[in-house]
């Protein structure tokens, strides 16, 4: 039965994570965009809240609940909500986990699921977008080849976060015709982490490009074991996770300026009187509600065995669009002072404005 | 929990008014567009049966325990009917017999006695139509300043004044045994508490058609004037009880604006259907031209054609979630003002954005009148202008999100 209505059981894990954003991550968020810094301490207090190791398997040492792309969708939102680079950071373990979970060999899952169990919180990522001004899932660079026992990587990634952290490395190569995931551990001969990386926005957040010179590692790095899998799926995963990150942040944005509008008075009233102000916050609310609802719908049918495709991708550019526009209001609605550091939409916007790029910066 | 699973049962209904939309509605869609205010008597009369037995049904529930019983998914079944029969044509849609506004309003607003005695007639028999009466020529989106005048004469209302824009005004009016439920202020100086809805039945004296409009689009539907001079109605029209008539109280007022709570989202399906009409002619001549649509390629690698019509197809997706959400708080007996109001303002904009893209889309062709796809554009217009303006529906939605009265926000 079509229903839109959380569970009270979302409902509590939505509010909790909506309240832990509120709490620790909002207030840092400008010092942290500021100093390129994310107080290490903000991992741990997230790890503490068992969000990933609930979703893994009692026989790997996590809760059992079963892995939920609305779940990890609702998760995401409220983190983003929060700061959307700590977001980034906070759920990077699960770059690793839902592809393992979903689609590793019996291999993969018994070495690297438990490590994500414990109490300690280990940096993960995916290496996927290259530096091309056009770069497309369908003409990846990076490329895998036989050799003996194993495979040679070789490429460029770049936008891949907390590089010079993470733990576990994530990394699409195209293998022949398809499109194959190749986990790597930290320190892999032939990885290589370059510079940290200066953007627009994600201030707070570490990326890097990574090259990847003749990197040999053994067959049993492939995703999905020997034969490999389909990844084109876990894409669908991030397509949603962006989507519900593009809504936090949107959603941020939004609040924002409507408080703001409904304060800030001129020619003798609040300017959220005037119907142009109250007309772009009316929008502002619209969308966002919108496109939260194509990110669960998408996030459902996956997982519900639906075809997906479509639906998880116009999510994503549907929210690209959405968290743009979104954004850039809630600048215009702050007028002048949305331009000044001293608020953040400013900060929003410029995070707004990478969603387009993002691509597997979190997965659902 | 958040679900997106439709029943079989539902889906199964909404295939076979999607099939109905194709074989009975769209072989004569540009004959009762060209020809404007004829009645597709034979599409009338087939549609009438099922009408019928659903009222049935509703007065049914309404005489056991006063209200219909909703199913669990009444109203999203409705955003479903009425999104296929506009896929199909949406000015054929609104010609059928049914109770319409006029109907939605007796069981918002009527007593028990009141929803039987003027609803069973809607049960049995031929074909005939309910109205609402509302907008007059100095009153529209104002409808708090609407003139038409109710005074009590003994025991009857004499109503006086000229409604506009009356959906079905012709056909409920002179088309079989219909009614026309008129607002109609019994104190001007009271404003909004002085407003009232009287029923009005076909035949009684005093009621005329005095125009029936030419449109840009909808032009199968009947959109008449109604002027009222005089006209007598039993006291027991006026709907609701006789407290309704406490001019201290605006609760009739606002009685009948939640009616557009239930109807705003049933307009919004209706201009989706519009929607996903010119969509699904876009893919289908996409299709058959060899023009890809590569869902996850991208910007780069997109056409420009392409890249418009996925920018369509999730807008229009998205006004549908939220039409569908819309439509699911009232089944789940929940207040939807902000939500329907949401779902209107978004479905307009959509459609409108799809319909016209749509034309541009597929060049000369979009622009002939050969196919359809030209009045797909100029019916998706209304959806933007009645039962609530889009500027009023984001008035709404403002003045709920920021918590302002309309003093406050104008």
């Amino acid at each position: 039965m079509v229903s839109f209505e959380m569970s009270d059981e979302q409902k509590l894990l939505a509010d909790t994570v909506k309240r832990f954003a509120s709490k620790e991550l909002r207030p840092n968020a400008r010092i942290s965009d500021e100093s390129g810094i994310i107080p290490g301490s903000l991992n741990e207090k997230a790890w503490e809240l068992e969000l990933i190791p609930n979703f893994i398997a009692e026989e790997y040492g996590g809760y059992g609940a079963g892995h939920s792309a609305v779940t990890s969708a609702l998760i995401a939102e409220e983190m983003a909500y929060g700061d959307l680079s700590m977001a980034i950071q906070i759920l990077s373990p699960a770059l690793i986990v839902v592809p393992v979970m979903m689609l590793g060999s019996d291999f993969q899952k018994r070495e690297l699921l438990p490590l994500y169990c414990g109490r300690k919180f280990r940096p993960s990522t995916v290496g996927f977008l290259e530096p091309r001004f056009d770069f497309d899932r369908n003409t990846i660079q990076t490329r895998a080849a036989k050799e003996g026992e194993g495979y040679l990587l070789n490429g460029h990634k770049c936008f891949v976060p907390l590089a010079a952290q993470a733990e576990t490395f994530l990394i699409y190569a195209g293998l022949g015709e398809r499109l194959e995931g190749f986990l790597l551990p930290r320190g892999t001969a032939g990885l290589r982490i370059g510079e940290r990386e200066k953007n627009m926005g994600l201030k707070a957040l570490p990326t890097y490009e990574i090259m990847l010179e003749n990197c040999w590692v053994p067959s049993e790095s492939r995703l999905g074991g020997k034969e490999g899998c389909d990844v084109g799926k876990l894409l669908h995963y991030h397509c949603v996770a962006c989507a519900a990150m593009a809504v936090g942040v949107a959603k941020a944005a939004y609040e924002y300026a409507r408080d703001y509008a409904k304060g800030r008075v001129a020619f003798g009233e609040p300017i959220a009187s005037r119907q142009a102000i109250a007309f772009m916050l009316a929008e502002m609310a619209i969308e966002v509600d919108a496109t939260r609802l194509l990110a669960w719908e998408a996030a459902w049918r996956l997982d519900n065995g639906r075809e997906a495709n479509r639906e998880a991708y116009l999510a994503k550019m549907y929210a690209a669009d959405m968290v743009l526009k979104v954004t850039d209001g809630a600048v215009q609605v702050l007028g002048g002072h949305g331009y000044i550091r001293e608020h953040p939409v400013e900060l929003w916007l410029r995070n707004g404005r990478g969603f387009y790029s993002f691509e597997t910066m979190a997965i659902a | 929990m958040i679900n997106f699973e439709i029943s079989p049962h539902l889906e199964e209904y909404r295939r076979n008014i999607e099939k109905q939309a194709f074989e009975l509605m769209r072989p004569i869609a540009r004959e009762y567009d060209e020809k404007e205010h004829e009645v597709p008597w034979d599409y009338v009369h087939k549609m009438w049966g099922a009408e019928k037995e659903e009222v049935r049904r509703q007065l049914e529930d309404v005489r056991r325990e006063g209200r219909i019983r909703r199913d669990k998914e009444f109203h999203l079944k409705q955003m479903i009917t009425n999104e296929e029969l506009s896929f199909g044509d949406a000015g054929i849609a609104f010609r059928r017999g049914r109770y319409g506004l006029g109907g939605a309003a007796i069981m918002a607003v009527g007593t028990q006695e009141q929803k039987i005695r003027f609803l069973k007639k809607f049960a049995e028999g031929e074909p005939k139509w309910g109205a609402m009466a509302i907008t007059e020529p100095g009153a529209g989106s104002d409808t708090a300043n609407i003139g038409t005048t109710a005074k009590l004469e003994g025991d009857h209302w004499v109503l006086n004044g000229e409604k506009i824009f009356v959906t079905n005004g012709k056909m409920a009016t002179q088309e079989g045994d219909g009614l026309v439920v008129v607002w109609a202020t019994v104190d001007k100086s009271a404003g909004r508490a002085g407003i009232k809805s009287f029923v009005v039945e076909a035949g009684t004296p005093g009621m005329t058609v005095t125009k029936v409009e030419d449109k840009l689009g909808l032009r199968c539907s009947d959109t008449a004037s109604i002027v009222f001079e005089d006209c007598r109605i039993p006291f027991t029209n006026l709907l609701g009880s006789p407290e309704a008539l406490d001019k201290a109280k605006t609760t009739g007022f606002k009685g009948a604006m939640a009616t557009f709570d239930a109807t705003r989202p049933g307009v919004a399906a209706s201009a989706i259907g519009v929607g996903k009409a010119a969509l699904e002619f876009v893919r289908e001549v996409f299709g058959k031209e060899g023009i890809p649509i590569k869902y996850g390629a991208s910007l780069h690698h997109l056409s420009a054609a392409e890249r418009d019509f996925m920018d369509m197809e999730a807008n229009l997706h998205a006004a549908r979630l939220l039409t569908w959400r819309a439509a699911c708080l009232l089944d789940d007996g929940k207040p939807n003002n902000l939500e329907a109001s949401m779902a209107k303002a978004k479905a307009g904009l959509a459609v409108t954005k799809v319909t016209q893209k749509a034309v541009e889309l597929l060049g000369p062709l979009g622009y002939s009148r050969s196919y359809l796809l030209e009045k797909w554009m100029r019916d998706a217009k209304i959806n933007d202008l009645f039962e609530g303006t889009g500027q009023i529906n984001l008035l709404i939605v403002a003045r709920r999100i920021l918590g302002f009265s309309s003093k406050e926000l104008k």
